[in-house]
């Protein structure tokens, strides 16, 4: 054992560090299934308190859904709870052949790969694509999973300004002898809300002989007319290269993703990315589960619809009520604090009324821009909706912020 | 012609600044100030690769030699001299 007490003392002082600097990740326990009303721990060894989901990815509201549920225990029984390989040895299954081709038919794409997750997705796609002869140029506001994959891959890698296509025709003439390129988005941004304009950057990427990826993970299911992407809502299915997603969100939020796009992408992937080499593929349970998902989803529109139904009346009476809000038109509506202790002070206000809705600041936001992610479900009925408004609407008084511009909150609570 | 230190300028302030009211100088030092990230200074260098049409080797591109607008413009012209 080398676990001396100096290396102890080492990361005792690195913690104590975090929780000084108010950067310290506490979790909150639940205890009943992920839905709109759930119980929660919180503090730890609190009796438990029933209270409104409003920052779950559960955005179909699809995550307890009975007839996902009833899918996963058939695929329990029929397939087995675990593979104990890699796909490659003998850890593919017939379902995981059926998903990838239902995810294909699904996204309107060329072919599809499974990852244990999109963060793997993510982390092995880029490696296994490129050579240090190309470029990756992507949004300043991509996730922390494609920076973790971009990082990982021996191309030169470049940024634009978030969805400033002027900037990012700037970049692709930079780097136009490059011998591959491609731009890199998300197709909603998870933390602002905002979408991607896929339709111009599939013409600049067109111009300028660049591939695309998007990764759809806040959008596969529910952005589009019936649900199958930002490339949907863009008018652009077909013309993206790369497709990363997720089945961790609304398609069942269990775990899993994929890459999907150009047949050719997807077997380098399947050649080469070391996520999708060295580790098991989707569990079984898991597969039988987004089966269904996107099962019910290709026969009905009925939960995006009721999602869009929600997202309106949420993002509106937000409005009315005086808060600041992120602009946007997806089920992540951003209610703006500014300040890093307001949001969390108001975070803990609406939990005491029954209200969970997270406050999000500096490292995970940029400083200043402290706020509140509220995520809207088509699990949320008119009632939950309108007693969390009720709440916000409280709490907002409270603190006096109603109808306040963004200066004047940062005057009375500073930035 | 506009002299490397003022495109260089130029280039750190519409490139990394987010925020109108920050002010640079050729001092100010840029990856140890933490207004360009290590990420961020590999595109910095192909804009300088680019422009004055130089190969600036890896091993002299270093966090220190891109800290500050000075220190590039030695980098620059190190390699225009050449």
């Amino acid at each position: 054992m080398a676990y001396s007490e100096k290396t102890r003392q080492q990361y005792v002082n690195t913690l104590e560090e975090l929780i000084n600097a108010g950067l310290f990740k506490r979790e909150r326990f639940i205890h009943s299934t992920q839905a709109a009303d759930i119980e929660v721990e919180f503090p730890v060894g609190n009796d438990l308190k029933k209270v409104i989901n409003m920052c779950a990815n559960n955005y179909l509201g699809l995550s307890s859904h009975p007839d996902v549920v009833a899918a996963a225990h058939e695929g329990l029984n029929t397939r087995g709870y675990g593979m104990s390989s890699v796909r490659f040895i003998c850890g593919t299954q017939d379902i995981h052949k059926e998903l990838e081709r239902k995810v294909t038919e699904f996204l309107g794409t060329e072919d599809t790969i499974l990852f244990p997750s999109c963060m793997d997705a993510n982390a092995g796609v880029f490696e296994a694509i490129l050579t240090k002869d190309d470029v990756m140029i992507s949004d300043r506001l991509v996730h922390a999973s494609i920076i973790d994959g971009i990082r990982l891959a021996p191309a030169i890698h470049d940024t634009f300004k978030h969805s400033d296509m002027e900037h990012l025709e700037n970049k692709l003439q930079l780097h136009s002898d490059k011998r591959l390129k491609v731009v890199i988005t998300d197709g909603v941004f998870s933390m602002d809300g905002d979408t991607a304009k896929l339709d111009e950057m599939v013409a600049l990427c067109e111009k300028y002989d660049a591939m695309l990826f998007v990764d759809d993970s806040h959008s596969s299911g529910f952005i589009g007319k019936t649900g199958r992407g930002t490339h949907e809502h863009c008018g652009v299915m077909g013309k993206i290269d790369i497709i990363t997603t997720t089945f961790g969100k609304a398609l069942g939020g269990a775990s899993g993703g994929c890459v999907s796009g150009r047949k050719e992408i997807v077997e380098m992937c399947r050649q080469k990315a070391r996520p999708y080499l060295f580790s098991n593929t989707i569990a079984p349970v898991v597969v039988s589960g987004v089966l269904k998902v996107l099962d019910t989803l290709t026969k009905s529109t009925e939960r995006r619809d009721k999602l869009e139904k929600n997202t309106e009346f949420w993002r509106k009476g937000l409005t009315e009520a005086g808060f600041v809000l992120k602009e946007g038109n997806t089920p992540i509506v951003p209610v703006m604090f500014f300040n890093a202790k307001l949001s969390q002070d108001f975070s803990q206000d609406l939990f005491n009324l029954g209200i969970y809705a997270v406050g999000f600041f500096f490292p995970v936001v940029p400083n200043g821009q402290a706020r509140i992610r509220t995520q809207i479900s088509a699990g949320h009925e008119m009632h939950h909706l309108e007693k969390a408004l009720d709440a916000f609407i409280k709490v907002g008084k409270k603190y006096d912020i109603l109808g306040k511009t963004k200066q004047e909150i940062i005057q009375m609570y500073g930035s | 012609m506009e002299e490397i230190k003022d495109v260089v300028l130029k280039y750190v302030i519409e490139e990394y600044l987010e925020d109108d009211s920050e002010e640079i100088t050729y001092d100010t030092p840029l990856i140890s100030g933490g207004i360009v990230d290590s990420f961020s200074m590999v595109s910095l260098k192909r804009f300088l690769e680019v422009k004055y049409k130089i190969q600036i080797p890896d091993d002299e591109a270093t966090p220190e030699a891109f800290d500050n607008v000075n220190r590039i413009v030695s980098l620059v012209k190190k390699f225009t001299e050449k």
